[in-house]
Formats: C-alpha cells, sequence, structure tokens
C-alpha cells in the first residue's frame, strides 16, 4: 500500500508540473507581454520572450520547465527580482510554525470533545459541540479572522493588529521564533511572539478543530458498537480504561486520515489568514504575488505547495499503515 | 414526496431547506425585496458608512450604498457562481467515473490518476492560479472551480460504480444484450443518484467558501458587482469604526453555507440509510 503510493508520487508530481505548466504557458497566452508592460515597444517583448525561451515551441518549453522544476530553480520573481524558491524557503517557517501550532491546538483540543460528544450522545453538551462544528464549517476563514481581529485587537486591544513581531525576530536557529526564543533564554520575545501568533493561530485552529471533532465522535460512536468493545466491557475492564485506551486508539485511525485533508486546508486558510493579519508566510506572499500579477511567483507558489501536500498525504499513509494492523 | 416529508421531520435539514430556499428567493426576488435596489452600485458621499437603523437596516459601505440591498444582489452572484460551476464539474465529473467505474482497465487507472493530480493541490490554491491567470471575471471563477472541483465527483462515481459493477442487476442487464451505454445511464446511474445529490449539496457549500475567497482577494469579479467576499474586503480600510460593513457578508455566507451543509447532511440521512448521522462517514 505505501510501495505503492511512493511509486505513484513521481507520475503526481509530473501531472503536477504538466498542470501548472499548463495554466501558466498555454491559457495565458503572452507571459512576455505582461511582463513588459502594457505598452512596451515590440522589440522589448520580443527580447523577453527570448530571455525566457517563450518563443521556442511549446514541447520545448515544457522540457525546460519540468528540468528547471526538478532542480529546484523556480525562476526570478517579476517584483522583487529574487530567486522565487529563496523567497518560499525564507518563509516557509513562519507558515509552519502557525499551522503546527493550530494543529496541535486542534488536536489537542478537538479529540478530547470529540470523545466526549460521542459518550454523551444527544446530552446537551453534545448539541453545542455540533453547533459549534457546524459553524466552524461555515465560516470563511478571512472572515473569521477579521472578526477575531476587530474584537480582542481593536475593541479589547489585548493582541496585536497584525505582523509576527515587533522590530527583529531572534536570531534564526529554527526559523520559528517561539522555539529560537526559548533557545536563546529570551522569554521577553517568547511571549512577544506568542502574542502575534494568537489570532492567527486561533483563526486556522477553529475549523480544524471542526473537522477533528467530527471525525473523532463518529469513530468512537462506531467503535463503541463493536463486539470487541462489548467484550472487554464483559470482561470487567474499567470504562474509563476502555474508552480511553482501546475505543480510542481505534478511532483516531479514521481521524487520522483527515490529517491530509486538514493541512490542506490550513495552508488554504493560511492564503487568506496570513493577509489579513499580515503575517509574513507563504500565504500573504502568494498574496502580494497575485496583486502585483507576478504570476511566476504564484505558480512555483502552486507547484511548492502541491509538493509539500503530497509529501504530508504520504507521511499520513506510512503513519496509518504503521498504527493500524490492517493496512499492514 | 416521502423523501421530502422524511427531511422536514429531521429538524436541522428542514433548518437547511429553509436558508436554501430563503437564498433561492432572496435571489431572484432581489429587486422587489430590496430597500434601494437603484442604488446598489451608485456613488452616494453623504450616505457613506452609516450605522444600521430604520432607513439602512444594516447600514450602507463606504459609496454610500445599502448593504442589505447589496447582499440581496449578491445571493445572485452567489448562486450564479455555485450552481454553474458545480453543474459543470458534476458534467465533467460523473461520466468520468462512470466510465473508470464501468471498464475498470487501464483507461480507467489514467482517469484516475489525473483525477488524484488535481486532489494533490488544496483547491483554493489551484483556483487561485486559474483565476489569477484568466484575470478577475465571473466566469472566470466558475471555471477556475469547475477545474477545480470535478475530481470529487469522478472519486465518488468511481467508487460507488465499481462497488455495483457485480451486482446482479447489472450482469441481468449486460447478458439481456444491454450496451454498456444503456447500462450505465439507465441501471448504474439511478443507483448512485443519491449519493451524486449528497455530494452536490455539501459540494455547493464548499464552492460558495472558496468563491467567497477568491473574490477577498480579488480575483473575483471587478468592483462595483456586489460579490459578498469583495464587500468583506472593502470593509477592512473602515474597522472598527463600521463593524458592520464586515459582519453582514460575513454572516450572509455563514448561513449559506451552513443550510447547505445541513440540507446535504440531511438528505444523505434520508436518502442513504447506511450512512446515518454519527455513522462511521462525518465529511
Amino acid at each position: 500500500m505505501v510501495a505503492r503510493r511512493i511509486m505513484w508520487m513521481p507520475p503526481t508530481l509530473f501531472g503536477l508540473v504538466l498542470i501548472v505548466f499548463a495554466i501558466s504557458h498555454v491559457i495565458r497566452s503572452d507571459p512576455a507581454r505582461v511582463m513588459a508592460g502594457e505598452n512596451a515597444p515590440a522589440e522589448q517583448v520580443q527580447a523577453l520572450r527570448h530571455k525566457y525561451g517563450l518563443d521556442l515551441p511549446l514541447p520545448q518549453q515544457f522540457l525546460r520547465y519540468v528540468g528547471d522544476s526538478a532542480t529546484g530553480n523556480m525562476g526570478t520573481s517579476l517584483f522583487t527580482q529574487r530567486p522565487v524558491a529563496e523567497d518560499l524557503w525564507s518563509r516557509l517557517p513562519a507558515t509552519l510554525e502557525l499551522a503546527l501550532y493550530a494543529i496541535v491546538i486542534a488536536v489537542v483540543a478537538g479529540v478530547p470533545l470529540g470523545v466526549v460528544a460521542a459518550l454523551r450522545r444527544n446530552s446537551l453538551l453534545d448539541h453545542v459541540v455540533r453547533l459549534a462544528t457546524v459553524t466552524g464549517l461555515a465560516m470563511a476563514a478571512f472572515w473569521l479572522a477579521i472578526l477575531l481581529q476587530l474584537t480582542f485587537s481593536m475593541w479589547l486591544g489585548v493582541t496585536p493588529v497584525q505582523g509576527r513581531i515587533d522590530g527583529w525576530g531572534p536570531d534564526p536557529i529554527t526559523g520559528f521564533y517561539t522555539i529560537d526564543a526559548v533557545l536563546r533564554g529570551d522569554w521577553e520575545t517568547f511571549g512577544q511572539s506568542l502574542r502575534y501568533l494568537a489570532l492567527p493561530m486561533l483563526t486556522l485552529a477553529l475549523p480544524a478543530m471542526a473537522t477533528i471533532v467530527r471525525f473523532t465522535r463518529a469513530g468512537v460512536l462506531n467503535v463503541m458498537s463493536s463486539n470487541f468493545v462489548f467484550y472487554q466491557t464483559a470482561m470487567g475492564i474499567p470504562r474509563r480504561r476502555v474508552v480511553w485506551k482501546y475505543i480510542l486508539r481505534s478511532a483516531l485511525i479514521g481521524t487520522l486520515t483527515q490529517i491530509g485533508l486538514i493541512f490542506g486546508n490550513l495552508i488554504a486558510g493560511a492564503v487568506v489568514v496570513e493577509t489579513v493579519f499580515d503575517w509574513p508566510g507563504l500565504g500573504s506572499f502568494a498574496v502580494n504575488s497575485i496583486l502585483q500579477s507576478d504570476y511566476n511567483a504564484i505558480m512555483s507558489f502552486t507547484l511548492f505547495v502541491g509538493v509539500v501536500f503530497i509529501l504530508v498525504n504520504l507521511l499520513v499513509d506510512v503513519a496509518q499503515a504503521v498504527l493500524d494492523p490492517r493496512g499492514r | 414526496m416521502r423523501t421530502l416529508r422524511r427531511l422536514i421531520r429531521d429538524r436541522s435539514a428542514l433548518l437547511g431547506l429553509i436558508i436554501v430556499a430563503l437564498l433561492v428567493l432572496a435571489a431572484v426576488f432581489a429587486w422587489p425585496l430590496a430597500t434601494f435596489p437603484q442604488d446598489v452600485t451608485n456613488y452616494d458621499p453623504p450616505h457613506r458608512l452609516l450605522p444600521p437603523g430604520s432607513i439602512y437596516w444594516l447600514g450602507t459601505d463606504r459609496m454610500g450604498a445599502d448593504i442589505y440591498s447589496r447582499l440581496l444582489f449578491g445571493a445572485r452572484i452567489t448562486i450564479l457562481i455555485a450552481v454553474t460551476a458545480t453543474t459543470v464539474a458534476v458534467l465533467i465529473g460523473v461520466p468520468m467515473g462512470l466510465v473508470a467505474g464501468y471498464y475498470n482497465n487501464r483507461l480507467s487507472d489514467l482517469l484516475m490518476r489525473i483525477s488524484d493530480v488535481f486532489l494533490a493541490v488544496p483547491q483554493i490554491v489551484l483556483a487561485i492560479a486559474i483565476a489569477q491567470t484568466l484575470g478577475p471575471a465571473i466566469q472566470n471563477v466558475i471555471l477556475a472551480l469547475s477545474i477545480t472541483y470535478w475530481p470529487f465527483w469522478a472519486r465518488l462515481v468511481y467508487a460507488e460504480t465499481r462497488s455495483l459493477r457485480n451486482e446482479v442487476f447489472i450482469e441481468a442487464a449486460i447478458a439481456l444484450g444491454a450496451s454498456p451505454l444503456r447500462v450505465m445511464a439507465l441501471h448504474v446511474l439511478p443507483s448512485i443518484a443519491s449519493s451524486v445529490i449528497v455530494r452536490t449539496t455539501i459540494g455547493m457549500g464548499g464552492t460558495i467558501l472558496v468563491a467567497a475567497a477568491l473574490g477577498f482577494l480579488g480575483l473575483g469579479p471587478p468592483p462595483p458587482t456586489p460579490e459578498w467576499g469583495r464587500m468583506i474586503a472593502e470593509s477592512r480600510g473602515f474597522l472598527p469604526q463600521a463593524w458592520w460593513y464586515a459582519a453582514a457578508p460575513g454572516i450572509a455566507i455563514l448561513l449559506v453555507v451552513m443550510g447547505f451543509n445541513l440540507l446535504g447532511d440531511g438528505l444523505r440521512d434520508v436518502l442513504d440509510p447506511r450512512l446515518r448521522r454519527g455513522g462511521a462517514d462525518a465529511s
């Protein structure tokens, strides 16, 4: 199963490159014209076309594109004039820090809530949790971000409105400000980066939590009616132990499959949430590129996220195969 | 009829049905329902950014237009985008899944691999790339959403068709000499229709969310179109004073997406007794 997934990775990546190439080189008819600007003279457009190999036949352009992507060369940003790959790498830690905290919060809060909601099915708590998850899944991430910003930053003034830190971050070790601050023993910076993290993290965590609560609840209900739980209860194993050890383990396997989906949602959420909080990560990079029509950067972002996404899904498959004896 | 009656008995599904019906009504009767239908795209500086009150029920925006009226006309855009994009995605995905699931050969593998590649990127990221390339316009949003969403239906129909492939009634139809097209259209399709309907209903909610995000990022229909996502983006320059400006369109999106999700969940319970709520599949 896992071997099969790994085998399919190269063709999937190739397909991804093909799609991104098709969007950037086939749908958009004349990138050189866009780069040069509306009123550029014809010679200048032609020179640009030649410089980037846009005057070659499409198949040849595609081969060049595949070669470049495989070696990590994503071209130059039309706006910052820096290699796009460099820009993406330098912004990756900010997004990862945000996403990791969000997913940790979502799991730590979501799993117990899902279990309790399942154990007390149709209780008041279950209904409240259900209402909250239904709302969480229907909310537009950018709107939730603005709502939190309005309430906590603008009205109550307890969190910063935008940004990641005052001035410069701690000297990078991992690129995660919170971890770097702890490693350097700088507790003031640590507290400050937590305050900046709070709202964007919460915005990303709430919808992820809704998904986790739903799947954990469904998983627990499913396992609770299975024979082995009946058997364990009949054996006199304490209820608490049956629930938090055996039922939870089986139920979590189903939740785990959703981590890939949740991660995708987090990246999608990051695009708009980072814009609202001016968080210097991949998402705001993508949005800035949109605003500046920097299509080279957008396509590289798409490719980059696709690769990360494929790897995460692979990891989830591996983790599931390890945890679930049926998959072996 | 029985389906409808059972749907109404489920309280949350009924709520979903009511919300969706209200959305359709709002879109169809936007003109008579609006308090200032003629001023939706006008510039009226003296009435800029007024808070909600008896004249402007939900306040006014930066152009001095009535937000309540704009929301009603925005419902038309939301419906247009969601219905068209979902329909196109269904029209691509369902036949693809049917063919792939029915034949189960090399071609099936290829089709499913193609859909996997599309699913390898988060939907909104791919939609952003396409919409950005094509430029901000309503038809480009629809195209971007259709291209990113068809694999969901292809996957679903493929799985369902494959599980039906060895059922006796399908084999009987083939043995009686029915052509593959006839078997697919008259025997397989009706049996999987209910799952397609459920998926489509829930898919509408997802499409609306992504469309709003595209609008928020400036990739939706250009101003002064009353698109909900763009309205929220515009409001950001006037916070925290003009809170109603950001709140109203966001609540509209929330309600509509919730409506489709609740209706979809309810339909699943009614149409597909194998997957009652709280069962194994909660997606």
